[in-house]
């Protein structure tokens, strides 16, 4: 019975630390004041100045859907060739491919500044920033669509052969679909990682360029007027995002769950 | 003209068949084979023969390393599996999870082209590809399904469907295709036992009904036996012999096939005179004729033994183990040294003596390709070798490689570890050229009369039997010998090979 207490108590504690910071900025992004800890009264004030960093958003959001698209192209036919190629060399490719996971991003983004002044090409471009986001989560792509590829039956490429697919069209119509979870866990993770990301952004990224993680960051470090002026905003942009991601992992365990259930009804 | 012919029938030739794996591992060697149009062969044999690899060397999975594959006559071998008349069904069904049964079936029909000549308002004719309208892959589905009774599955999903109705989509899907060739790949392994044997009459009957070139492989010799108009039994990547279920069954062509296919006693023999052979130290009539003296490998069914009380048949022994089966106890009876495996359905008791007798028609005989004499026996004391009723000098030492003899009679291995020897068992092998025989008695270790002298071109085979245990000595020689001559057996010592039958208790 204690023990049983204590481990409760013990999980609770963790999940506290883990809300309690999230909580505070939650409620705080209804106070009318600038300061937290300081109420004044409960207002919507700071979510009708969402306005005001509306560029800022729509950078970001742009950044990550566009990189996370091309990202999701290339890790998936990435994971594909090195999947059905054969031999050392494949071996080989896998394990190179899957280097920039472990990696620190100050590498990366270090190592593409110095690849886009060698190429001679412009420093802090957006073009650069692109590419930058794209090479940080194609490898976890590709990390998310090896399994599903393990797992396919192998001679379910073989099957569309036979019956008369040529290896193009065994690739579409039996292969993409087998793994078509792997490919959509790597496009989630390609956009959280692409929402998250500060340094390699804050490295390429164009002057006067924010993203939401950068232009956060220059709102607490920098003591401008402006600048901390918009501080209470990105409390009220944080709760709108904190509610949406809640409201997504609730839909999708949702789903899940009645899959699951549709399944067992079947009789599987 | 009979040539051609004879092609026509012919829908798959495999010439001088090779496949070699990266590994080095040749995985078909050299495999040669007809097969008509229309039959249901089927490949045979343990895994890893190379069955499978044949198969999807036919599919165009796997490409050949050398030798060709003609369909009607023209070669595929370089030809991709989509371009291929030929349709498989897998050995773990490879239905795509994401597709309905319907969807499933229709696959390859969505896929296909077919050149449709028509005539233009012009009035000239032309060609062009169309695919299948939808109606008509519906009607080609529909049949399908009903071929494999399972009408009203076509919104199912795969994933709902029990093992045997899995395997009836695989199926459906690659008979709707119309191949000229369905090859199966053990399409049935993962079926309970029941499930099985109803397939296997359903798969049998489909074929009947279709009239295309069924392809099997598995490694169940009763499934080959029930289903097959042909079997092509495989070992190591090499053909062992393409026959009749019957043919097979009865008339074996080495002791691995007559081994493979059902249970069977196979003894080491000696042909004693016209349709005779001598086995498990008794003389039987037989009904294949081979030369008198010549080294036969003889297979007996064990339903084919004829069990009798003490007395009454040719052959006295004692049963050690009876098992009952289901349908018959399958029994162990012991003759002298050999083990003979019985199928009755009269249980005789462990430890009964009873008698045995075989119909000569129930005998197979097997040449045997001898190349050396091989004996069992044991060491003495004074480490020599006693076999074929004789003693031997040998070199004890190449049991263990490194070893010396002490003074003392000890054998010390490369370890440093000290063996007694004595009685220990012995594999012995002796080379037909590392014999020779003497007219003195006491030359040679074991002493026998000539019974056989057969002339080989530029020397002569003899065989010299020993009285006590009628051991023989197969021996090549140029000189001339007499039969019936009283020899001595001289083996030079580095020529008695040795081997242990079990490791020497330390």
């Amino acid at each position: 019975m204690i023990k049983k207490f204590f481990t409760r108590g013990y999980i609770f504690l963790v999940l506290a630390f883990i809300y309690i910071p999230i909580f505070i900025l939650v409620i705080y992004s209804f106070n009318s004041g600038k300061t937290i800890g300081a109420w004044e009264m409960f207002s919507f004030k700071w979510y009708g100045k969402l306005g005001e960093i509306g560029d800022v958003v729509l950078n970001t959001v742009l950044l990550a859907v566009i990189s996370a698209v091309i990202a999701t192209i290339l890790g998936t036919l990435g994971a594909i060739g090195i999947y059905y190629s054969k031999g050392k060399l494949g071996k080989a490719v896998n394990g190179i491919s899957q280097v920039p996971v472990v990696n620190s991003e100050v590498v990366t983004a270090c190592a593409l500044v110095m690849l886009f002044m060698i190429a001679g090409l412009a420093h802090r471009t957006l073009f650069g920033l692109y590419v930058g986001h794209i090479v940080i989560t194609a490898p976890f792509v590709m990390l998310s669509v090896m399994p599903k590829l393990k797992q396919m039956d192998s001679s379910l490429y073989e099957a569309a052969l036979d019956l008369g697919a040529t290896p193009t069209q065994a690739l579409f119509k039996v292969v993409l679909p087998e793994i078509l979870p792997g490919i959509f866990t790597g496009f989630m993770l390609a956009i959280t990682l692409s929402l998250d990301d500060y340094i390699v952004t804050a490295t390429l990224a164009p002057l006067g360029y924010d993203t939401i993680s950068t232009a956060v960051y220059k709102a607490i470090a920098l003591t401008t007027d402006k600048a901390s002026e918009q501080v209470p905003i990105y409390r009220a942009l944080t709760t709108i995002i904190f509610i949406l991601t809640v409201a997504v992992v609730v839909f999708i365990n949702v789903r899940a769950n009645r899959i699951a259930k549709k399944r067992a009804e079947a009789g599987l | 003209m009979a040539e051609q012919i004879k092609r026509k029938e012919h829908i798959i030739e495999l010439i001088d068949l090779m496949r070699r794996f990266e590994d080095g591992v040749v995985a078909v060697d050299n495999v040669n084979l007809n097969v008509r149009k229309g039959e249901f062969i089927t490949f045979l044999g343990p895994s890893g023969c190379g069955k499978t690899t044949t198969l999807r060397m036919i599919a165009g999975f796997d490409k050949p390393t050398s030798g060709k594959i003609l369909l009607n006559g023209e070669d595929i071998s370089k030809l991709p599996p989509n371009k291929r008349p030929i349709n498989t069904v897998f050995q773990r069904y490879a239905l795509f999870p994401h597709l309905n049964v319907y969807d499933n079936i229709a696959f390859g029909l969505k896929l296909k082209k077919l050149k449709v000549t028509y005539e233009n308002e012009k009035g000239e004719r032309k060609e062009k590809i169309e695919k299948l309208k939808k109606w008509e892959v519906a009607e080609k589905v529909a049949k399908a399904l009903k071929m494999v009774d399972l009408e009203g599955f076509e919104k199912r999903s795969v994933l709902t469907l029990s093992g045997g109705q899995q395997q009836r989509v695989a199926i459906a899907r690659a008979i709707v295709n119309e191949p000229e060739i369905l090859l199966l790949d053990e399409p049935l392994g993962a079926l309970d036992l029941k499930m099985r044997k109803d397939m296997q009459l359903e798969l049998k009957e489909m074929h009947r009904k279709l009239g295309i070139t069924f392809i099997y492989v598995t490694h169940d010799q009763e499934e080959a036996l029930t289903m097959s108009d042909t079997i092509v039994v495989m070992k190591d990547g090499v053909i062992q012999q393409i026959g009749t279920p019957t043919d097979i069954y009865n008339e074996p062509n080495n002791s691995f096939v007559a081994n493979f296919i059902g249970e069977s006693n196979i003894f080491s023999g000696t042909m004693v005179g016209d349709k005779k052979v001598r086995f498990i130290n008794s003389t039987f009539d037989c009904v294949d004729d081979f030369a008198k003296n010549e080294k036969v490998d003889v297979v007996v069914r064990p339903e084919d033994v004829e069990l009798l009380p003490e007395g009454e048949g040719k052959v006295n022994g004692t049963i050690i183990s009876s098992i009952f089966k289901g349908v018959h106890y399958e029994m162990v009876m012991k003759v002298g040294k050999s083990e003979i495996i019985i199928q009755d359905t009269v249980e005789k008791k462990v430890g009964e003596k009873v008698s045995l007798n075989i119909m000569p028609d129930s005998i197979h005989i097997m040449a045997k390709e001898f190349t050396s004499n091989k004996y069992e026996g044991y060491i003495t004391k004074h480490n020599t070798v006693c076999f074929g009723d004789g003693e031997f000098e040998c070199d004890v030492t190449t049991l263990y490689p490194g070893s010396i003899v002490d003074e003392e009679g000890y054998l010390v291995t490369a370890e440093g570890e000290r063996l007694d020897l004595t009685d220990v068992d012995v594999n012995v092998e002796v080379g037909l050229k590392d014999i020779e025989i003497s007219d003195d008695a006491e030359a040679g270790g074991a002493i026998g009369n000539i019974v056989s002298i057969i002339y080989k071109g530029d020397h002569y085979q003899l065989i010299v039997r020993t009285d006590e245990n009628e051991e023989d000595f197969v021996l090549d020689t140029e000189y001339t010998w007499n039969e019936n001559d009283r020899v001595s057996v001289i083996i030079p010592k580095d020529k008695i090979k040795l081997t242990l039958k079990e490791e020497v208790k330390r």
